[in-house]
């Protein structure tokens, strides 16, 4: 019984974590989803808007400035990999790896070489927003849940308007876009920015919800991104076709991955494996619908082999 | 509305794979004009087609539409003068996207994209209009995804799309090869009532001889990146299909290469 009221005590932690992440994963899923691009840069653009965040709120700077500025830093890093990808002809994939090498130094120069700076010194409700730790927990779900309704009426409006839908007609179909009269270079250029302004949100807050920003913290942030879009997408997905909805579900995809994980630790499994576990779960998303088309298509095969005999 | 002008094009150029396409090709379109085109493979009909679109850049020549020089636009800017359809059903619509938002995309073409939101009632209305035009009952599919509906379907609301803002050039690329006889029957005559209706030029790339003399009012055809025969008017209305493939071999030295065409 006390297990399971010690257990139960993990959740709201668990459920800030995955809101925080779910920010993140809907950036994710504006370039891998929408865009039809794997965009590393996150794992450094993630760090830059943690960075940029804490650095102006150590100089005084006011909490909603400071979010902005880590966001306007974010769109810089994806706009900056989209030109290597767009103007330089560099392979998307390539080109983020290459901004998140140069995220590595400049996120080093704006933390003035530290690889660490605290947060905590700052009490909840002084200067920062949400609170780190498990102090006022329901308060920091509370705005976290603001912070996400908002971003996903953001997106919903944008991608139903006229320049929305020309990003995402070049995620889905390039030469009938350009058919169309979209340049798909520019769109291109401007969904990684906005993809990378979301993602540095997700930096800035995670920042304040840990009490630090810390230069390895973005390590691995697009596998957790990834797993929460696909936990998402698999759960949900034959639902709806709503975009509102399904960035949602990215969000619910997330607080699962997250419940599971505080869960996984809460048994006791070592942190050392924890992006192991990450990594497995993705792979297995991505790979099971993949051998089970194959499956089915070898059963097909058979079958037409019997008929024919 | 389009000249061609002494267009040459080679692929692959200083390779081991060099392939010499063109060598001063031109052709002129008068306003209106509805030109099927025919020829062996490899003759060079689809590269012309995607040569006028922007989609290839050329090495030499001019492509002038409506008296605008666009050689050196690139193919999304082209797009405001041209519309599309490929021979790929799926290609020429956005297959996660419901059919009301295909057809906002190309509602859009022209104009800057802007922040604006996209389907309004209105245009809503409009599309519904246009669909039932169709007659495929596509008028209540608004919400559909674009990849649920057959090739037929999916070619037809890609022909709306491309005569939708008007274009100065209607190009289509065999679009009605990857369709049953039945559904391609009924795509072209929704071509020709799209041509008709808003008085488009067209270039109709078939491999179907049939076709090609029963649309349009000129038929030229192509032979290793030449044009070999060009009819307009009352002249092709008497073509048959025995005298097309005379022509053919009198024009080019060969046997018309084509199994298909012979066939259909």
């Amino acid at each position: 019984m006390e297990i399971l009221m010690n257990w139960l005590g993990t959740i709201p932690g668990a459920v800030g974590q995955g809101l925080v992440w779910g920010i993140m994963a809907i950036g994710l899923y504006i370039t891998f989803k929408v865009l039809d691009l794997a965009d590393l840069t996150v794992d450094g653009s993630i760090c830059t808007g943690a960075a940029v965040c804490t650095v102006l709120l150590t100089k005084g700077v006011n909490i909603w400035i400071a979010i902005l500025g880590a966001i306007v830093a974010g769109i810089v890093a994806g706009f900056i990999t989209g030109l290597l990808h767009t103007a330089l002809g560099i392979p998307a994939i390539l080109a983020g790896i290459l901004t998140q090498l140069m995220l590595w130094s400049v996120n080093l120069l704006i933390m003035d070489s530290k690889a660490n700076i605290a947060l905590s010194r700052f009490k909840y409700g002084d200067k920062v927003l949400i609170s780190a730790g498990s102090s006022n927990i329901y308060e920091t779900l509370a705005i976290l849940a603001g912070f996400v309704i908002v971003l996903i009426a953001i997106l919903y409006w944008f991608f139903g308007t006229e320049m929305g839908m020309s990003l995402r007609s070049t995620g889905c179909n390039l030469e009938m876009s350009r058919a169309q009269g979209i340049n798909t270079n520019m769109t291109k250029v401007f969904g990684l920015a906005l993809s990378n302004g979301v993602v540095a949100l997700a930096g800035a807050l995670l920042a304040q919800q840990q009490g630090a920003a810390d230069i390895n913290m973005g390590r691995g942030a697009i596998v957790i991104g990834l797993a929460a879009v696909i936990v998402g997408e698999a759960l949900f997905q034959k639902k709806t076709t709503n975009f509102a909805l399904r960035l949602f579900f990215v969000v619910c995809g997330a607080i699962i991955y997250w419940l599971v994980f505080q869960t996984v630790i809460f048994i006791g499994l070592p942190n050392e494996l924890l992006k192991m576990l990450s990594a497995i779960v993705v792979a297995l998303f991505l790979g099971v619908p993949y051998l089970k088309s194959h499956i089915i298509k070898k059963k097909k095969k058979e079958k037409e082999a019997v008929k024919n005999a | 509305m389009l000249e061609i002008k002494n267009i040459h094009k080679t692929f692959n150029e200083g390779t081991i794979n060099e392939k010499k396409v063109f060598e001063g090709l031109s052709l002129t379109l008068e306003d209106g004009d509805f030109v099927t085109v025919i020829g062996g493979n490899g003759a060079g009909k689809s590269t012309m087609l995607n040569i006028v679109a922007g989609a290839y850049p050329v090495d030499e020549g001019q492509v002038i539409i409506d008296g605008v020089d666009v050689t050196k636009l690139p193919e999304f800017k082209r797009a405001k003068y041209i519309g599309r359809v490929f021979q790929d059903p799926r290609m020429g619509t956005a297959s996660d996207m419901w059919v009301e938002e295909n057809m906002s995309i190309a509602d859009s073409r022209g104009h800057t994209r802007g922040v604006r939101w996209a389907i309004r009632g209105k245009d809503r209305a409009k599309y519904r209009e246009q669909l039932k035009m169709l007659d495929l009952g596509l008028e209540d599919r608004l919400t559909t995804k674009m990849g649920l509906l057959s090739g037929g379907q999916r070619q037809a609301i890609t022909l709306l799309m491309a005569a939708m803002k008007k274009p100065k050039l209607l190009l289509l690329d065999e679009h009605t090869a990857a369709l049953d006889p039945k559904t391609a029957a009924k795509v072209l005559e929704i071509t020709d009532k799209l041509i008709q209706e808003n008085g488009l030029t067209a270039l109709m790339v078939t491999h179907n001889m049939r076709d090609a003399i029963a649309h349009g009012n000129r038929i030229i055809m192509m032979n290793a990146g030449k044009i070999v025969l060009d009819i307009k008017g009352e002249e092709k209305k008497k073509l048959t299909v025995e005298a097309l493939l005379a022509e053919f071999t009198k024009a080019s030295g060969a046997e018309f290469s084509n199994d298909r065409a012979l066939l259909s």
